[in-house]
């Protein structure tokens, strides 16, 4: 090998390989939960999956699904299957795509397995509850829906009370559809490794404070997955211990992930699933690293709330205060923390046409963050997984612009 | 010491020249499908009109959306950046600028050394931009560069409401239609995609001195039908087209 491929070979974070073995694993026992007499629960993103892990049910994300029909440049495709069949191309890509599958089995897995149930939580959106509706009528399963309301300054007693009631509802669901009673040391248990696993995930962001930074935003789009699908397991645990020593290790080595990192940025929103070779090799070569970003912060944001010796009655405000269900003011505080923690040059925000409640507030944001921070803040208007919403030369010359402005003020 | 900088647009290729920190020349040539056939050739006949050869050019910058194809340029850079210093090189007191070129329009912010500190661009909608221009005359049946002249002569803009291009011309198609007057449907026209402009301006809070620059800056009636929008007057200097050449020329007497 040559000097320009071993120094490539180094930078290669070597998790990846576990990582995608364990979700291939997990969706291997997603597919074959039928024949081994386990039921499986599909769950919006953000919800409440510690109970299903206690009640030994197999959650299923479409959202993540979503990201790997994007990844693999499918979306299109399943965008517009979607379309025919009377859906407004304004919808949500993940929806669309999701209702889709369903019927076509198509993306890169051949569709999710079918549903026991749906458990349908909205502190990520408003689009959830029709699209889950939607499902729960063409597979003619139950739906459970766990109502967060959006806490635009405060988690209210009212709030507190109303959507601590729906955990026990919750629970009284699981136990009706499963026919078997909830075993709350299970859940204890569970909830503790959930609450260990997002700390450890909260570990692993927090390296790229490190100058240079060991991985980048696009590599925790990535890693992002266990978290989301197996959380409240020990494999998220475990794995992430190891990822967060070999990112110690990358430190301590020197290893960058962007070879000659000079400036640091911060993302917002969604990934853009079918552009991510394109957009790191564009602001690796202005030798820029996206260090951070709102999004894979969003599965340990809201640790501060969550007592893991309370689990249960704590994940009520856990649950409800995450990123996109609180007030534009706080998601600006949140941003502005960022950019001191990760030392931040400039912020890129992903207008997603999909994802309204993350773009909504976003020009306000955008505003309080140039006069606090007092950084350029880029606009890069697509979707996260239809590409027909994104522009190549549109958005190249935003970015080159964008870094010339950063690399003009340094 | 001879810089130079080519802007390839959508539309139109520009080159200029800049000598011991002075505006030499300008040229511009239609694009075409070749990009980097349109770059050479603009420079090459830009050299032979002030007689000027190819190595005593010391440094060439390339800006434009075909920024990327002249392979003979030293550095591409954005034409943000080159209309920014195309601008406070003709007149340093400017602070903002409103670029409308082929397929992009853009409100650019300087600060006093005609840096740039913000800027917005249209998206992928090609509404307030010279296409959406183009459009319309071609719909009117009347070249490019009369409409802004006639337009002058309305007395009152119809309404277009369409912002979308494809719709508005089929609204032009039936204001045709209804015999409504030709200056008219210009103007409202202007009005049309000087509103689409302004907020791209009202975005970054747009400061005067303002200049327009880009190919449609040469439309009087665009630039009136900006003045009335942003309550201020608008600076337009004879190489408003070639400004994003002749800022990239001045960027490479820099490196």
């Amino acid at each position: 090998m040559n000097d320009k491929l071993v120094e490539k070979e180094k930078q290669k974070i070597t998790s990846a390989k576990k990582m995608r073995d364990i979700m291939t694993t997990y969706y291997i026992d997603a597919m074959s939960a039928k024949e081994n007499n386990k039921l499986v629960a599909w769950i919006t993103s953000g919800g409440p999956v510690e109970p299903l892990i206690a009640m030994d049910i197999i959650p299923v994300y479409p959202e993540n699904h979503g990201a790997m029909i994007g990844s693999s440049k499918m979306g299109e495709d399943l965008c517009m299957k979607a379309e025919d069949m009377g859906y407004s191309n304004d919808l949500c890509s993940y929806a669309r795509t999701d209702i889709s599958c369903a019927i076509v089995k198509g993306g890169p897995i051949g569709g999710l397995p079918e549903p026991d149930m749906l458990i349908c939580c909205n502190n990520i959106c408003g689009t959830v509850l029709k699209w889950y509706e939607i499902q729960a009528r063409f597979f003619n399963v139950p739906l459970f829906i766990f109502d967060t309301p959006v806490c635009h300054t405060e988690f209210s007693p009212e709030i507190a009370k109303y959507v601590r009631t729906q955990i026990d509802e919750y629970i009284a669901f699981l136990e009706k559809v499963t026919k078997k009673s909830f075993d709350h040391d299970k859940m204890a248990e569970v909830g503790k490794i959930s609450y260990q696993g997002q700390l450890l995930w909260q570990k692993v962001l927090n390296t790229t404070a490190n100058r240079p930074s060991p991985m980048t935003a696009f590599d925790a789009f990535f890693f992002l997955a266990l978290i989301v699908t197996l959380r409240g397991t020990m494999i998220a645990v475990d794995f992430y211990k190891e990822l967060l020593l070999e990112m110690k290790e990358r430190i301590k080595n020197g290893i960058s992930i962007v070879p000659n990192e000079k400036y640091r940025l911060l993302w917002d929103n969604l990934p853009i699933w079918y552009q991510l070779k394109w957009l790191s090799s564009k602001f690796s070569d202005h030798d820029a690293c996206l260090v951070a970003d709102t999004y894979t912060s969003a599965w340990c944001s809201s640790l501060k709330y969550i007592d893991e010796n309370d689990f249960l009655n704590s994940i009520a405000e856990g649950y409800t205060r995450i990123y996109l269900n609180i007030g534009v003011d706080q998601m600006a505080d949140q941003v502005i923390e960022m950019i001191k923690f990760y030392n931040i040059d400039g912020f890129v925000m992903h207008s997603n046409r999909s994802c309204k409640p993350y773009s909504f507030g976003q020009l306000d944001i955008k505003r309080i963050v140039e006069s606090k921070a007092n950084i350029p803040v880029l606009m890069i208007e697509a979707d996260m997984t239809d590409p027909r919403a994104f522009s190549q030369s549109q958005v190249e010359t935003r970015i080159d612009a964008f870094m010339e402005i950063i690399n003009q003020g340094k | 010491m001879i810089f130079a900088g080519i802007d390839i647009g959508s539309i139109t290729a520009k080159a200029a020249i800049i000598k011991d920190n002075q505006l030499i020349s300008t040229h511009v040539l239609f694009t075409g499908y070749n990009t980097l056939t349109a770059s050479q050739k603009v420079f090459e006949e830009l050299l032979s009109k002030v007689n000027i050869s190819k190595n005593e050019v010391k440094t060439i910058i390339s800006t434009g959306y075909g920024r990327n194809s002249v392979d003979f340029a030293d550095k591409a850079l954005t034409e943000i950046i080159c209309h920014g210093a195309g601008a406070h090189f003709l007149n340093p007191e400017i602070r903002g600028i409103i670029d409308v070129g082929g397929q992009d329009s853009k409100a650019i912010l300087l600060d006093n050394n005609g840096k740039v500190t913000n800027f917005s661009m249209n998206d992928k909608c090609a509404a307030g931009t010279g296409r959406f221009l183009e459009v319309m005359a071609r719909a009117l049946e009347l070249d490019l560069d009369l409409l802004g002249e006639i337009s002058l002569k309305a007395d009152t803009p119809a309404n277009i409401s369409s912002i979308c291009t494809v719709f508005a011309e089929s609204e032009v198609i039936s204001m045709i239609a209804k015999q409504e007057k030709r200056e008219n449907i210009i103007a409202g026209i202007h009005e049309s995609a000087a509103a689409r402009i302004a907020t791209l301006a009202a975005k970054i809070k747009i400061q005067e001195p303002v200049m327009m620059t880009g190919g449609v800056a040469k439309n009087i009636g665009m630039v009136k039908a900006l003045e009335n929008r942003l309550k201020c007057q608008i600076l337009v200097t004879d190489s408003a087209q070639e400004n994003g050449a002749i800022g990239a020329a001045v960027l490479a007497s820099t490196l």
